[in-house]
């Protein structure tokens, strides 16, 4: 008898490919298993060899992930994943290096190395899951929890205002910011393939909703009608539109953002906001958006690819540098080293 | 000799002798001493040099604060020390008198510039007015030499198309000439190396010239100077020498490592006194490839050395004592991970920001036990500018051959003082053992990143190497697969591995040696670290006297050698010199039940070898 076998093509692998043998144990309903799963979804595809990838987090929920991927992954120290990785990509960047992390990890403890190493633009793809509360410690608020949070250390309410984690990269220089939610599977997806594309410190802030010490912090940008309020969904060239019927838009008056029907009299057609990923001025206003009011309604928030545009890594300027010195100067052999150019034989 | 004695001079031979360049920031005394030194190391005189700076980068023109010295001490007998006391002060100034007359020996010679001592150089050295030093008495039973090195150096520059200001710039040349021509040392090498540093600037060239060859007919014409003093090469074991520092000696070593191990060299490190030096002279390596990061801070800079150590580079990091503080966490997680990663401390006054330009050795308490949980790791320390080339080196090999972080304890005593170094060939030294793991290692093909070899020693494996995917991280790990575990014999178990794995490698490190003396000597002095020099100095001058005393160096300091124990047992009395309120003494009386007296130094400057042999003599009386 004749059997039919279909077997996959040698070397192309599948998802399951990149799960570890270790049980996931974050708890039912976390926003982290989504991501863990669109990761593993996309990266059979990314053209990368198994072996090539690299995880690096640092201390948290979101932590954990390097543990459950079937990749090199290097656990670390709380606030210092971006660190590491940034050796990792000097000493070899060959590598596609990944650094998960949090918004107290990466904001908080972390914020020296996060504003330094967006700054100098190592190769790095940065998933931050921010779900604006310390999970791991059962429940304090976090550098991006909003003014006013109880929780178990601030049982009167916190006093601080919070990060916007877009504006901050933002300012510290970032060539490439977006934004995703854990319940929008696919544009996740397309933003993480997008980090991967991108030559550069990619940061990708992800809503991350902690069903157990901050649940529904997100409801607004993934419930099913209050997001169409609530969410714009960018695309480069096209129109800042949201709404029920995609009826509202934004436009530019006076330097400055409002919101409006589209067809507001009010508005020239040629003020309406065209979403342009290159364009750092209007970056930075999306990323003032999440503070932003009108007439009492808070402006909707950005998701998408926000800034976008390459420019030299640091590795490769650091392997340049070595390459142009070599070029003009000979290496020194260890026996010169070892000598310098001044010395003197005693009898 | 360079010339013959002269008709009006005496010739006085010493064995040793210490000058103090003592003047302004700006009078150019560090560059003077350099010369001074690099001419009497290619005569074969040995010799030990320190440079004490302000902490300031310019602090007010003329004041203490202000005063920058260089120190050589040289002799025809070998030289361990820069020196307790100078034999000659050149004091530029009343301030550079006031900060260093304290310590120039009885009857001992100074060099002043009068111009330095005028009304207003007085006032802001604080003399009383009225008050002169050069004129009170003070100096009664001292040799002084009044030069105005100013006048002399305008007027030896007479017709050199040069600004005022270059001329004064000048002055130090001429004391230097004055110098060789006092110690008939050759101006040949300061000449050509005048000539090499101002290629481009023949007229600056010409008036150094000028002035140093002014400065030894100074020496050679004026009637005050009436005595010229021999100092016969050194017997030094023969071959060929060069100067180094201990911050220079140590990207040395490390450089001689990564190229013996085959691995590329990485530094990540943020800058601090007294460690700066070593990053800024990897820095220039570039062609040789050595990869060289300057973080956002210390935390960064460690973190990207752990990272590049995992990716598979000889990976180090740099620092001074509030850096190895900040340090401390992820030196911990370097030990749980167990990957290569040599920490370079050179130490400096603390606690806090302490005495940053000054030295102790008040971190080894922090290197052994400084982390939380406990987390072992290997311990060394260099104890001359010249030795931290091989312990930097064996730090390298130590940490690659036994997969753990290394602490290597410097000073900024030999991490800026100089010494003539009998540098190694290459081919002499040994070579690194590198093995990155290319197969699986476990049953069905199974990756067991935590699989010991006989020594305890885990695999070191990179990515990018295919088929060997794992995960490591700072959680407890399972024995052999490095899984997250949290079960409570598993974690004792993985204590004890991690501590064993330090503990063997006694089986790869010297044993002790007695420095000098035997075994049935009266009283064993034990040092470590920089204090090395004058310990040694010190033993042997009691020696010469009769006092049995024996000397024992540490540099191997956790794990101890093996027969360290032994040695130890050997002797009633020991005692432990150390800048510090007695660390060492404390560990070894814990470890070895012996009776170590402590014998402390906490002022941020090195043990003289008067207060040594103080210390020890009346340690080896008492009953």
């Amino acid at each position: 008898m004749m059997q039919l076998a279909f077997t996959e093509p040698a070397g192309k692998l599948s998802p399951k490919d990149f799960a570890s043998s270790q049980e996931v144990k974050w708890c039912r309903g976390c926003g982290d298993y989504s991501i863990l799963k669109q990761v593993q979804t996309i990266f059979p595809d990314l053209g990368v060899a198994k072996e090539d990838f690299v995880f690096i987090s640092g201390i948290g929920c979101s932590s954990r992930f390097t543990y459950y991927m079937d990749s090199y992954g290097l656990h670390g120290i709380h606030g210092r994943a971006l660190s590491i990785a940034s050796g990792v990509k000097m000493a070899n960047p060959e590598l596609s290096v990944w650094v998960i992390s949090g918004d107290g990890d990466s904001l908080s403890i972390g914020g020296n190395h996060f504003i330094h190493t967006i700054r100098k633009n190592f190769d790095i793809n940065m998933l931050m899951f921010n779900n604006q509360i310390y999970s791991l410690t059962k429940g304090q608020y976090s550098p991006t929890s909003e003014k006013g949070k109880v929780t178990k250390t601030t049982p009167f309410g916190s006093v601080e205002e919070p990060f916007d984690p877009v504006a901050l990269a933002l300012g510290a220089q970032a060539r490439f910011v977006a934004r995703t939610i854990d319940s929008d599977p696919k544009h996740m997806r397309d933003v993480l393939l997008r980090a991967h594309g991108f030559r550069g410190t990619s940061f990708v802030e992800i809503y991350q909703n902690c069903p157990i010490f901050n649940d529904g912090a997100f409801e607004s940008f993934s419930d099913k009608h209050a997001k169409k309020e609530q969410v714009i969904l960018l695309e480069h060239g096209k129109p800042l539109v949201f709404g029920d019927a995609q009826q509202m838009g934004i436009y530019f008056q006076n330097g400055r953002p409002r919101i409006a029907l589209l067809g507001d009299p009010q508005f020239s057609e040629d003020d309406l906001w065209i979403h342009d990923e290159t364009d750092r001025v209007k970056a930075v206003i999306l990323g003032m958006f999440s503070r932003m009011v009108q007439d009492g309604r808070p402006f909707p928030r950005p998701f998408g690819i926000i800034f976008a545009q390459e420019g030299e890594t640091y590795e490769a300027m650091l392997h340049a540098q070595i390459e142009a010195v070599r070029s003009r100067k000979a290496k020194m052999n260890l026996d010169q080293i070892l000598s310098g150019s001044k010395t003197w034989n005693i009898q | 000799m360079a010339t013959g004695p002269g008709i009006k001079s005496e010739w006085i031979e010493a064995e040793n002798i210490v000058v103090r360049f003592s003047g302004d920031s700006g009078d150019g005394m560090q560059l003077t001493g350099m010369q001074f030194s690099d001419t009497t190391a290619f005569l074969g005189n040995d010799l030990s040099t320190f440079p004490d700076y302000p902490s300031e980068i310019r602090a007010p023109s003329g004041t203490v604060a202000g005063v920058s010295a260089f120190q050589v001490h040289f002799g025809s007998s070998a030289v361990f020390t820069p020196g307790d006391r100078w034999d000659v002060l050149v004091a530029m100034n009343a301030a550079a008198f006031k900060a260093d007359f304290p310590r120039l020996k009885r009857g001992g010679i100074v060099i002043a510039n009068t111009a330095g001592f005028d009304r207003k150089s007085l006032s802001l050295a604080n003399f009383p007015e009225g008050a002169n030093p050069l004129e009170d008495g003070t100096l009664d039973g001292y040799t002084l030499y009044q030069v105005d090195f100013n006048k002399h150096t305008a007027d030896s520059l007479k017709g050199i198309p040069l600004q005022p200001k270059e001329v004064a710039r000048s002055k130090n040349m001429l004391v230097l000439g004055l110098l060789f021509w006092m110690f008939d040392k050759s101006m040949e090498f300061t000449i050509a190396a005048i000539r090499d540093k101002f290629l481009d600037k023949p007229d600056i060239a010409e008036a150094n010239i000028q002035a140093l060859k002014s400065g030894w007919n100074l020496g050679e014409n004026m009637e005050i100077f009436t005595t010229r003093y021999v100092v016969r090469p050194a017997s030094l074991p023969p071959g060929t020498y060069r100067n180094v520092h201990g911050n220079q000696a140590i990207a040395i070593g490390l450089m001689a490592a990564a190229e013996k191990s085959g691995l590329g060299l990485f530094l990540g490190s943020y800058p601090i006194t007294p460690a700066t030096d070593i990053l800024q002279e990897l820095s220039r390596y570039k062609s040789n490839g050595v990869l060289t990061f300057q973080a956002e801070d210390e935390i960064a800079a460690v973190c990207a050395a752990i990272g590049a150590a995992y990716a598979g580079k000889l990976a180090t990091t740099t620092t001074s004592g509030p850096g190895l503080s900040l340090k401390t966490e992820a030196i911990g997680l370097a030990t749980i991970l167990e990957i290569p990663l040599v920490i370079i401390d050179v130490q400096r006054g603390g606690p806090s920001t302490g005495l940053p330009t000054k030295t102790e050795q008040a971190d080894l308490m922090m290197a052994f036990y400084g982390r939380h949980g406990e987390a072992p790791l290997v311990v060394l320390a260099a104890r001359s500018p010249n030795d931290c080339f091989r312990m930097a080196f064996e730090a390298c090999r130590i940490a690659i051959e036994h997969m753990t972080p290394v602490i290597l304890l410097s000073d900024g005593y030999i991490a800026n003082g100089a010494e003539p170094w009998r540098f190694p060939k290459a081919e002499e030294l040994p070579p690194i053992r590198v093995q990155f793991l290319d197969h699986a290692n476990g049953p069905d093909n199974a990756v067991l990143p935590y699989l010991r070899d006989e020594r305890g020693v885990r695999p070191w494996i990179i990515p990018g190497t295919p088929g060997l995917e794992h995960r490591i991280g700072g959680l407890e790990k399972e024995d052999k697969t490095g899984n997250v575990s949290y079960d409570p014999q598993n974690h004792e178990k993985m204590v004890r591995l991690r501590m064993q794995k330090i503990q063997s490698v006694e089986r790869d490190i010297p044993p002790a040696e007695l420095d000098s003396g035997t075994s049935g000597d009266g009283l064993l002095v034990v040092s470590w670290g920089s204090t090395y020099g004058a310990v040694k100095t010190a033993v042997r001058m009691l020696r010469n006297d009769g006092v049995n005393v024996a000397h024992l160096h540490v540099s191997y300091l956790n794990p101890f050698p093996a027969n360290l124990g032994d040695i130890l047992s050997q002797f009633q009395k020991i005692l432990v010199p150390e800048m510090n309120s007695g660390q060492l003494v404390s560990i070894l009386r814990s470890r070895y039940l012996v009776p170590a007296k402590a014998f402390s130094k906490v002022q941020g400057q090195p043990f003289t070898t008067e207060e040594l042999c103080n210390a020890i003599s009346e340690h080896y009386n008492a009953q």
